[in-house]
């Protein structure tokens, strides 16, 4: 706390509170980050499976779970935050489950907003790691199979090095889309200091309480940080394109 | 003998595959139709690349797949070689020969990387950038990639037809070496009668899904029917031992009482023609329409190749005739002539005739 006070005095308007903020902001998006990574690339691989082989079935499925994936950009935060409140919360599906557990429910705590947080993101990364592997196509993978390379093997030999570009679109997206998350926090988590109130929130609250000065200086420091973050992908994708 | 038993029928919107064959796992086995009759969903359903339910592929005593069980690519240790784009950009010409070596259990490499550079030509391949490499040579490394990691079977998907005519006629004489120096069966998909009737053992026609027919090499090319003469020139093989090159760098190829001349520059490699420690067994391919029949040998004509003969049929073709000689050794060769020619001569089956055909149209 005491390298927190100094350094939220040495910058004027922040206080305590304001850094913890964004230090819990900065662990939410990198362990989203983290996890989209883990959960993108089997959905992303699945996803872009060539379609004219495709069984009706599979057709249907692999559409409909697309579409799912594609959801959060479309709809409003606040409507997928009040689903995932009803969902984890004491009385929901999940929630009395874990309850019954003996573990808490999800709603109003850290492990609640970073599976929001999770969903939220998720085309932002599904969606770059779909188009680098689309554009890989399967035959380098089916080569390397033929090799004698295990799937692992195939992995970080083959689809790592040559998606490459895509994987760091993906990373930086998704943990950039992270730090500006405001309305599915604000349903499902409930704003505890240290726990769910996130950077958005903090800011939202200098606005509301007139502490202008707070606001912006916080409200500069996401914008020339999603800047810079952007700027990374578009040079990446610039340079080896998408894969 | 080794062998590949193969059972499929599988269903989809616009196409199928209706297979129940077994097929020999030795030599070189060409896949041959026309491009959507199948051949490559077949080859894939060998390399376990497709999940087609229900389906049966047993090599030898290895079960890849049988009801529910199902061997993935990785293990069954097959080669495969793609029309193009085979290689691995990420890596450099080096990293990829040795990407499957490096994979093999150092107890189990037949082969080594020196001996795959050596066959196949590599040493200048490797000093160069992947992408600087032409079609010919990348398939070149690819084949030679494949070879070192120790593959039971070779499967090549139209691995010639992305190549100009020149880099593939330079490529060919590297899968008989191969094949010979190795004993690797191959099984190759081709929609190009030339490229099968210089590699092939063995041929399979596909259509529509379904294999219409199989037979070695030489008893499919003595129909004229066969669809692989569709839209090209009767041909026939003529199997031989390469001798040496003579003053005037014509080659030689002996077999059993008869010599076929090649002139020089024709579309061999000439060492790999003559030097082949191996065997030195080579395959000459003679258009029908490349052979004149005389009644008698002549001494004053620039033809090279004058050999004796005996008429075994005589069958209307097309708007010619085709006449089936058989020769000296007992090769069967085919002569297309008009029927006006036909007539002057009064061929008739059994009759002795001289085959002309001249050195520098033999491929």
């Amino acid at each position: 706390m005491t390298t927190v006070d100094m350094v939220g005095s040495a910058t004027s308007a922040l206080g305590a509170a304001d850094w913890q903020a964004i230090q819990l902001t900065l662990t939410l998006a990198f362990y989203t980050m983290l996890l989209l990574l883990l959960i993108a690339t089997p959905l992303a691989w699945w996803l872009s499976a060539t379609p004219h082989r495709d069984s009706r079935r599979g057709y249907w499925l692999r559409t409909t779970v697309q579409t799912l994936v594609a959801l959060p950009l479309v709809l409003p935060p606040t409507v997928l935050g009040f689903y995932l409140l009803l969902l984890l919360g004491p009385q929901g599906m999940v929630g009395s489950t874990l309850q019954q557990l003996g573990l808490p429910h999800l709603a109003f705590s850290f492990g609640g907003i970073l599976f929001a947080s999770v969903l939220y993101s998720l085309p932002f990364a599904v969606q770059p790691l779909q188009q680098a592997f689309e554009q890989l196509g399967r035959q380098p993978v089916e080569i390397a199979a033929s090799l004698g390379a295990g799937p692992i093997d195939r992995f970080f030999s083959v689809v790592l090095p040559m998606c490459k570009g895509g994987y760091i679109v993906a990373a930086t997206l998704s943990f950039a889309h992270t730090l500006g998350e405001f309305g599915v926090i604000l349903m499902l988590g409930g704003s505890i200091p240290g726990q769910t109130k996130v950077l958005s929130i903090v800011i939202y609250d200098h606005a509301e309480a007139m502490n202008y000065a707070a606001a912006q200086q916080l409200s500069l420091m996401l914008l020339l940080f999603s800047f810079a973050v952007l700027f990374v992908v578009y040079s990446v994708r610039r340079k080896i394109g998408g894969g | 003998m080794a062998q590949l038993r193969l059972q499929a029928n599988w269903q989809r919107k616009n196409f199928n595959l209706n297979i129940d064959t077994t097929l020999p796992a030795q030599g070189i086995t060409a896949l041959f139709g026309r491009s959507g009759c199948g051949k490559s969903s077949l080859l894939r359903l060998i390399a376990g690349l497709d999940t087609i339910p229900a389906a049966t592929v047993v090599f030898n005593n290895q079960q890849w797949q049988t009801g529910r069980s199902f061997i993935p690519l990785h293990q069954r240790r097959i080669g495969l070689v793609f029309q193009q784009a085979s290689l691995l950009p990420h890596l450099s010409a080096g990293q990829n020969l040795r990407y499957g070596f490096e994979r093999v259990p150092a107890a189990e490499r037949r082969l080594q990387p020196d001996q795959v550079i050596r066959m196949l030509e590599l040493q200048t391949i490797l000093t160069q950038p992947v992408n600087s490499l032409s079609g010919g040579q990348q398939q070149r490394l690819a084949l030679g990639r494949a070879l070192l990691a120790n593959p039971q079977l070779l499967l090549l998907d139209e691995p010639f037809a992305a190549l100009d005519s020149q880099s593939k006629t330079a490529i060919l004489p590297y899968i008989r070496t191969l094949v010979s120096e190795t004993k690797v069966p191959i099984i190759f998909v081709s929609h190009d009668s030339r490229e099968v009737e210089k590699l092939a053992d063995h041929l399979v026609l596909m259509d529509g899904g379904q294999i219409r027919q199989q037979s070695d090499i030489k008893t499919a090319l003595a129909d004229p029917q066969s669809p692989l003469f569709d839209g090209s020139d009767i041909t026939s093989l003529f199997f031989g031992k390469a001798g040496k090159v003579d003053q005037w760098g014509r080659h030689p190829v002996f077999s059993d009482g008869c010599c076929i001349w090649l002139g020089a520059g024709t579309e061999f490699r000439s060492n790999d023609v003559m030097d082949n420690t191996n065997t030195g067994e080579v395959r000459l391919c003679i258009r029908a329409k490349d052979v004149s029949l005389a009644l008698r040998e002549l001494p004053d004509i620039s033809i090279q190749n004058q050999l004796s003969a005996q008429i075994i049929k005589l069958q209307p073709y097309l708007q010619q005739i085709l006449v089936t000689l058989k020769l000296a050794d007992g090769q069967l060769l085919q002569a297309e002539i008009t029927p006006c020619a036909a007539a002057q001569l009064q061929l008739q089956p059994g009759m002795p005739v001289v085959a002309l055909i001249k050195a520098i149209v033999i491929r």
